[in-house]
């Protein structure tokens, strides 16, 4: 099944030639709207005309998360602000976050391209879809929604949290495809189980999971819990949000990257250079349609690789294979972006704290948990218990209202946090994926 | 009036007492009172001892965080309703006991607590304005 089959099937040659001619005149639009691009390609050396075929996309330089948070928070727009008619935000490596913007027409696109994800995954008019993707500055809620009311299903458009009610409502409202993260879903099969419903008797066909890296044996494990078929989706607010990829329900062999509006390209994260077909590296991604903000070679920092191989299911478009980790060190903590340095920033600011700290990661019960370890010097000591424990909730706070992510803060001894020589260790994840 | 104690940051796991006793210990200091706060995820210990400076830096240099905080200990009557006379003195004052414990030795007879207040001065006018006894510092180091 497809959503827009003429597209969805093109033959390669066709689909190169509009990728040519959507990249050149893309390239001739970030040249003569965005200051950044035409300083970039001057500094290069190389015009937008000097791109005559897809090869040539490799002489351009790459678009980086540093350049987004430099070009806070509209640098980077190609569209006038009276074009833009939503402005999403995700987690910048520092405080501040980083910003996208959407004309009227890249809502159009990427409701398509959500549509079209829906029916890879084997949904369609007259699903109902229970879309508990957080609604927000955060894309997969509202990109999820557009998505199934392009396809003309019924959405619910429930959000994150409250797992009871979400069950009700499953049993109640007979939803039968559900998208939220991986991990969400396994806690809300033990949070079912635990109310005594029982998934099989839910008319669930498919769970549609992304915003988070898992594995193989977590689809079988929520395969068997929630009884339909879970298919794994990619996307990432910079390029658009949820729907810049997703697998065939036919094959689950990889997913299809919706190549008349994206160019992936996998390179070495160290040195730059393309890798071939097959090889693992990192995922590279120009927008070829994007009005609102487009880019060009973005580095995703997700580590994959990219097959060209005829797929089962009758779309020519190239898969990436399951995500395998990150070029950078961006944990995903239930779904939610973190980096280490923006933890670090939130400590230093709490007077006395010394950027002594270590955040654990792990995952019990099917939950991301963020411990952030800290170590307690002679300015923060207190002879007072209430002193301490409202330094370590204050640290929890912060932390949940700056990143959204629940932690718990832990006092140790000063010295327990290793050093090692040059750059300190500042994360342990024991989750198994 | 004041008596110094030192206040050390512990772990909750296994042996950190232990080590702090056994550094205390090689050092030749003597532990005159003692009291261990607990949550699930950390302690204070808080000592009397006879040598505060002495401890305090062979602490430090075993890695150990360690404070100096200011705590009175005053004489109660050993006897039924002692304390109680004590903090209602202070409780008529709107002073407030942060944490207390007891001395092992006695002092003419009468048992010693350790006290930290909210406001520690106030205290000590409080206590010596209503007849109590407290004791100084060079005096209980050495009881």
């Amino acid at each position: 099944m497809f959503y827009n089959e003429e597209f969805e099937t093109l033959p390669r040659p066709a689909l190169e030639a509009l990728q040519l001619k959507r990249l050149q005149s893309v390239l001739e639009r970030v040249y003569a709207n965005v200051p950044f691009y035409k300083a970039l390609f001057e500094r290069y050396g190389v015009r937008p005309a000097d791109i005559q075929g897809l090869d040539d996309l490799q002489r351009l330089p790459f678009t980086t998360k540093q350049d987004m948070r430099d070009s806070y928070p509209y640098g980077l727009f190609a569209a006038p602000m009276d074009e833009i008619v939503r402005i999403h935000a995700s987690s910048g490596t520092t405080g501040k976050p980083t910003v996208v913007g959407y004309t009227h027409r890249d809502i159009e696109t990427w409701s398509e391209l959500m549509a079209r994800s829906f029916v890879a995954a084997g949904a369609h008019k007259g699903d109902i879809i229970h879309n508990a993707y957080g609604y927000g500055l955060f894309t997969g809620g509202l990109g999820a929604h557009y998505g199934a009311e392009r396809l003309g299903a019924s959405v619910i458009p429930i959000s994150g949290g409250n797992t009871k009610r979400q069950i009700m409502i499953m049993q109640d409202f007979g939803s039968t495809v559900l998208t939220c993260t991986p991990s969400y879903s396994l806690f809300m099969a033990e949070e079912a189980k635990a109310e005594g419903v029982d998934f099989k008797k839910l008319k669930l066909r498919v769970g549609i999971f992304g915003a988070e890296p898992w594995s193989e044996a977590m689809r079988g494990e929520i395969e068997a819990k929630l009884n339909l078929a879970a298919i794994d989706i990619y996307g990432l607010s910079e390029i658009m949000g949820p729907g810049v990829a997703i697998e065939c329900i036919e094959a689950k062999q990889g997913l299809h990257i919706w190549e008349d509006h994206f160019i992936p390209e996998i390179i070495n994260p160290q040195t730059g250079q393309r890798l071939a077909e097959g090889e693992r590296g990192e995922l590279v991604i120009t927008t070829i349609t994007k009005q609102g903000i487009p880019l060009i070679r973005y580095r995703t920092r997700d580590i994959t690789s990219l097959t060209y191989e005829p797929c089962i299911c009758g779309r020519s478009h190239a898969r990436i294979t399951r995500m395998s980790g990150r070029s950078d060190d961006m944990l995903i903590i239930r779904g939610v972006n973190v980096f280490p340095s923006q933890i670090e920033a939130i400590l230093v600011g709490i007077e006395g704290v010394e950027p002594h700290y270590l955040l654990v990661v792990d995952r019990i019960g099917n939950l991301d948990t963020l411990e952030v370890q800290v170590e307690v010097d002679e300015r923060l000591f207190s002879d007072e218990v209430k002193v301490l424990q409202r330094l370590a909730k204050q640290i929890e706070k912060e932390i949940k209202d700056m990143l959204g992510v629940t932690c718990s803060a832990k006092l140790v001894e000063p010295k327990t946090i290793q050093r090692s020589e040059g750059k300190a260790k500042r994360v342990i994840d024991n989750r198994k994926l | 009036m004041k008596v110094e104690q030192i206040s050390i940051f512990i772990e909750n796991k296994s042996g950190r007492l232990a080590e702090i006793t056994r550094i205390l210990g090689d050092a030749g200091i003597n532990i005159r009172a003692l009291s261990l706060a607990d949550t699930s995820d950390f302690g204070i210990l808080r000592l009397i001892v006879n040598d505060v400076e002495k401890a305090k830096s062979v602490l430090k240099e075993c890695g150990f965080t360690v404070n100096k905080t200011e705590v009175i200990a005053v004489e109660v009557p050993d006897r039924p309703g002692g304390l109680s006379c004590i903090l209602q003195a202070l409780d008529t004052d709107r002073i407030n006991v942060e944490y207390m414990y007891a001395f092992v030795e006695r002092c003419a007879g009468n048992a010693v607590i350790i006290f930290r207040f909210d406001d520690t001065d106030k205290a000590i006018h409080t206590l010596t304005g209503s007849g109590f006894t407290i004791l100084e510092g060079e005096r209980l180091y050495s009881m």
